[in-house]
């Protein structure tokens, strides 16, 4: 079964049925990356544009490593904001992108609906790696990748995304997504960034950390940035850590198997001790690993792997 | 020239509801009569046959931007007056976010040059609040007053010093100008791009609240309280708004208010797909707001409608969201817009009249009316006809409006101002 659409833009539309075959595949994919050869010719004559609008290590580190794997050609680039203030458009660099044919584009942007822009304007397949607070499909899609790998299922499970929800890409993401494949999807952090309307995605909203962590299969940790403070959606950050981080006696209310996820980079002793991001319930890195084998996946079936008949 | 309108329903809000004839010489009104048998002395006497139409006073717009001086890729005076004359409007207030800013009389004379040349619609420039719409020094109210400007406002950006406006409103009062309000909190709405709400989060956009144009509008009110001036509060969206306009009306201040088309029908929902035509500020909101707006405007707290008419071109336009240009054509589209609540029981046709020409009339000071004597300032209206919106046929130079592919009933098929006709549709 072919993807339905070209491009991959958000978790809203993405099926049931494509969510499991993404999966699926990067399963498959996994074991490429385990190999002494870690290369085969699946996309060999594909080009795969990386255009990193906004700063991003592993991200884009990650797609570049999955084409690679694939043998697509990948060309990074990222747009300095002095290219933005020479006034070209994206509009124009959508235009400039299709003039020189590539297969896929991966774009990071800092603007919500920038994928969307672009996908509408340009024939090659857009993948979203991240715009604005909008956003972040293969991030949720590692994400699910890796609870399905340790807990054996997603249906069913609680999950605990907690720190500010407002800003973050990855907890609207993880929401839409884990909801439609059957998990529960609790919230909690400061009132002040928890944004208006958020249940309409699917997801209950916590009175506090401790209630959504009660019993929970899963808890995502949020990254939270110094900058919040000038918005006055925080105080100190030691107050921060106090009321909404994650420590071992926070860790005790979930479930015995509790896993610990955070889509990176960790602020240690801020949204989550030292010990509990190094502990063993965390699976951070794993997420990581996963990260490449389902940017490997997402690239395969964009470019139409997967569909009967095909001998790849 | 002379102009007979005969047997045209003659629609003056108040004054005024039945069939008859309207003879239009020398620039004014010179016969309203149920049957009217011309003399041959009427040279050139042109005769339209007005049956199953109706005839209103000229419409008037309280909000427009025409762009010129600055910004003529997107609207000029000259094409935004064809625009106005199309929608059928025989005048309009332009706002002073022109580059350079109307704050200036020589940007006031060189305005009302352009549209003397231009000749479709009378244009009533309104003059800024505060040098350079900066929000720091009050403008020459005089001097912009002697060159031609009907009112202050700094439209566009509010005027967030509260002694600032309390200044303004007092010092407006002594020239005979009306103040108008563009009123945000600006540090509310940092941020935003569109309505605060599950939409908004949904999108992964910056939320506006409600509540960013309402503390605001009740910050004016209570100026206008205070120094016992006259303030009117532009482009309406929010229910809070309307409850802090109705209390302030209940409590005898001189505050009257406008709302925009796009608020009658359109909520937020319109944003999704990432559609920058449906990005204006205030933006789109709740259906809860759309609906107390449509109330105000029938029971009369919200006086008039006024487009915003914002021009813009693609570029500013087709780009991510955040970065898109907030504004909408209007001119247009609202009389059209405005039967449709006719039809749909909202307002009356006079309700809908004396929103769109005799509450802005008011408003402005200005006589207005079918009556024999008044300036011949009259909008004749095909309320049958059927037209699908197409932007690219607009008069405008600018395509931005989110009604695009509408089917709407009825519009201005002739505009007549100061006796020539300025529109034939």
């Amino acid at each position: 079964m072919p993807l339905e659409n070209k491009d991959i833009l958000d978790m809203a539309s993405l099926s049931v049925p494509e969510i499991n075959l993404i999966l699926d595949t990067a399963e498959s994919m996994r074991e490429i990356s385990e190999r002494p050869i870690k290369k085969v010719p699946a996309l060999r004559g594909k080009t795969v544009v990386l255009f990193f609008y906004e700063p991003s290590t592993r991200t884009r580190l990650s797609f570049d490593i999955a084409a690679k794997r694939l043998s697509a050609d990948s060309i990074a680039l990222t747009a300095s904001m002095s290219s933005l203030e020479k006034g070209e458009t994206l509009l124009d660099t959508a235009k400039n992108i299709e003039a020189m044919r590539p297969d896929v584009v991966v774009l990071r942007h800092a603007y919500s609906g920038a994928p969307h822009f672009l996908a509408s304007r340009i024939k090659a397949s857009v993948i979203n790696a991240g715009d604005g607070t909008h956003a972040h499909p293969s991030q949720a899609l590692l994400d699910m990748l890796t609870i399905r790998q340790h807990k054996g299922r997603l249906e069913g499970l609680k999950v605990a995304i907690v720190g500010d929800i407002t800003h973050s890409r990855v907890a609207r993401s993880n929401t839409v997504g884990l909801t439609k494949m059957g998990a529960q999807i609790v919230l909690a952090g400061p009132p002040t960034m928890m944004p208006k309307g958020i249940e309409t995605l699917g997801a209950r909203v916590a009175r506090n950390v401790e209630e959504a962590l009660s019993d929970a299969d899963v808890i995502m940790m949020l990254r939270i940035q110094k900058e919040r403070q000038k918005r006055f959606t925080m105080a100190s950050e030691r107050e921060y850590s106090r009321h909404f981080g994650l420590n071992r006696q926070r860790v005790a209310l979930a479930k015995k198997d509790v896993v610990i996820m955070h889509p990176g980079p960790i602020n240690r002793g801020i949204e989550i001790a030292a010990d509990v991001a190094d502990g063993p319930y965390s699976i951070i890195l794993d997420q990581v690993t996963n990260g490449v084998a389902v940017r490997m996946a997402l690239l395969y079936l964009v470019l139409g792997g997967g569909r009967h008949g095909d001998s790849d | 020239m002379a102009i007979l309108i005969r047997g045209a329903r003659l629609i003056d809000p108040g004054r005024m509801d039945r069939t008859g004839d309207v003879l239009i010489d020398n620039g004014r009104i010179a016969a309203v009569q149920d049957a009217y048998t011309h003399p041959a002395h009427l040279e050139g006497l042109e005769v339209i046959a007005a049956d199953g139409l109706w005839l209103t006073p000229g419409l008037i717009d309280l909000h427009v931007h025409f762009r010129e001086p600055g910004q003529e890729h997107k609207e000029t005076i000259h094409s935004g007056s064809r625009a106005a004359a199309a929608g059928g409007f025989t005048a309009v207030c332009t706002m002073p976010n022109t580059n350079p800013v109307n704050d200036d009389p020589a940007v006031t004379a060189l305005i009302l040059s352009k549209a003397k040349e231009a000749g479709l619609v009378r244009v009533y420039p309104v003059a800024a609040i505060s040098k350079g719409l900066k929000g720091e020094q009050l403008v020459d109210f005089g001097e912009l007053k002697t060159a031609g400007a009907i009112g202050v406002s700094d439209d566009g950006r509010p005027v967030m010093n509260s002694q600032l406006m309390r200044r303004a409103l007092e010092y407006a009062a002594g020239f005979g100008l009306m103040v108008i309000s563009h009123s945000e909190d600006l540090d509310l709405a940092e941020g935003g791009a569109m309505n605060e709400g599950a939409v908004a989060t949904r999108m992964g956009l910056g939320g506006i609240p409600n509540a960013a144009e309402s503390v605001m509008v009740a910050r004016d009110i209570a100026l206008a309280g205070l120094t016992g001036a006259s303030v009117h509060i532009a482009h309406v969206s929010t229910r809070e708004s309307v409850a802090a306009i109705r209390r302030g009306k209940e409590e005898g201040i001189a505050v009257t208010a406008e709302t925009a088309p796009h608020y009658l029908f359109l909520t937020d929902t319109a944003v999704e797909d990432y559609n920058t035509n449906a990005k204006m500020n205030p933006p789109l909101r709740s259906n809860q707001d759309r609906e107390a707006i449509r109330q105000a405007l029938a029971d009369g707290t919200l006086d008039a409608i006024a487009t915003d008419h914002a021009p813009h071109s693609i570029m500013e336009k087709e780009v991510e969201f955040d970065r898109a240009a907030n504004g909408i054509l209007g001119l247009e589209t609202s009389l059209p817009l405005g039967l449709k609540l006719v039809r749909e029981g909202v307002l009356s046709i006079e309700t809908l009249i004396e929103r769109m020409a005799t509450a802005p009339a008011r408003i402005l000071g200005l006589e207005t009316g079918i009556r024999v004597g008044l300036p011949a300032d009259v909008t004749l209206i095909d309320p049958k006809k059927e037209f699908t919106v197409q932007a690219d046929i607009f008069h405008s130079k600018s395509r931005n409006t989110p009604f695009e592919g509408w089917t709407l009933q009825g519009r201005a098929v002739l505009t007549v101002m100061g006796g020539r006709i300025t529109y034939r549709g």
